[in-house]
């Protein structure tokens, strides 16, 4: 029986693995503290609850805009709730675009044309990036 | 010497891969899902943001509907608590063989909390917020 080969050592893939688990439990735990902040900061009462999905999904201050909120700029709209958002989407684009990478390494295989599945990929990457904090800091 | 592994996609359903090749295959489904509308929804938000656009506005009517976010929510209910479950079973790889329980587990669990979002999003948005 022929062994099977495995990568020794802490290899590109290997590390990917592990980022995924890591980012999408850190993504399910951004989520819940988000949506039990809202909750403490009086989201049962100010809005119904797409209003605090939306909020749970990313907390962003333009997700609440339009709820009974009386000031969204005190406690809804600062650096803290940016810092969070830049978390989350650091995380979750990363873990996106890996799986994305995943699930077409396996159609495309190891040809010559990975390396260039990886680069467009690594732009994609660094661009949702770079336009999604863009989009955090001039809300 | 390996087979060839050219498979169709219908031929590749066909294979007795059971509830958990189906639940592979839906992850991924939701996976893309959830990344093209993530992706488009930053471009949009970026544009409306600079531009006030056209583009950004329709997108964001398609987004705000009750209809698309029902659809959203299944794809990013299922493939967290599906991500859990693989999460749990990559962290103790000796409950494998619980495989069966632990995808009926999943779906006692997803099913009510998906039943609760989908009777709030339907509700106020056939009422009009």
């Amino acid at each position: 029986m022929k062994a099977r080969m495995v990568q020794p050592g802490l290899s590109f893939e290997y590390s990917m693995w592990i980022f995924t688990r890591f980012s999408g439990a850190a993504l399910i735990l951004l989520g819940l503290f988000g949506m039990t902040s809202a909750l403490v900061m009086g989201a049962r009462t100010q809005m119904d609850l797409p209003a605090v999905l939306r909020w749970t999904f990313f907390p962003n201050p333009n997700h609440v805009v339009n709820t009974n909120i009386p000031d969204v700029t005190l406690g809804w709209a600062n650096a803290f709730w940016q810092i969070i958002q830049i978390l989350i989407v650091f995380f979750g684009i990363s873990h996106g675009v890996n799986g994305l990478r995943m699930v077409a390494e396996d159609f495309i295989g190891r040809t010559f044309s990975r390396p260039l599945l990886r680069g467009t990929l690594f732009m994609l990457w660094i661009f949702l990036l770079m336009v999604s904090v863009y989009v955090i800091l001039a809300s | 010497m390996t087979s060839s592994r050219k498979v169709g996609f219908l031929q590749g359903l066909r294979y007795h891969g059971g509830s958990p090749m189906l639940t592979w295959m839906l992850h991924r489904i939701t996976g893309v899902g959830i990344l093209l509308f993530v992706g488009l929804h930053v471009i949009a938000s970026f544009l409306m943001q600079q531009f006030g656009s056209d583009f950004a506005t329709s997108m964001n009517i398609v987004y705000e509907s009750w209809a698309f976010q029902v659809i959203i929510s299944f794809f990013v209910i299922f493939h967290a608590l599906n991500g859990l479950r693989i999460l749990a079973l990559d962290i103790w790889p000796q409950l494998q063989k619980y495989q069966h329980e632990a995808l009926w587990l999943e779906w006692i669990v997803i099913l009510p909390v998906y039943g609760l979002a989908v009777y709030f999003l339907v509700s106020t948005g056939l009422t009009g917020t």
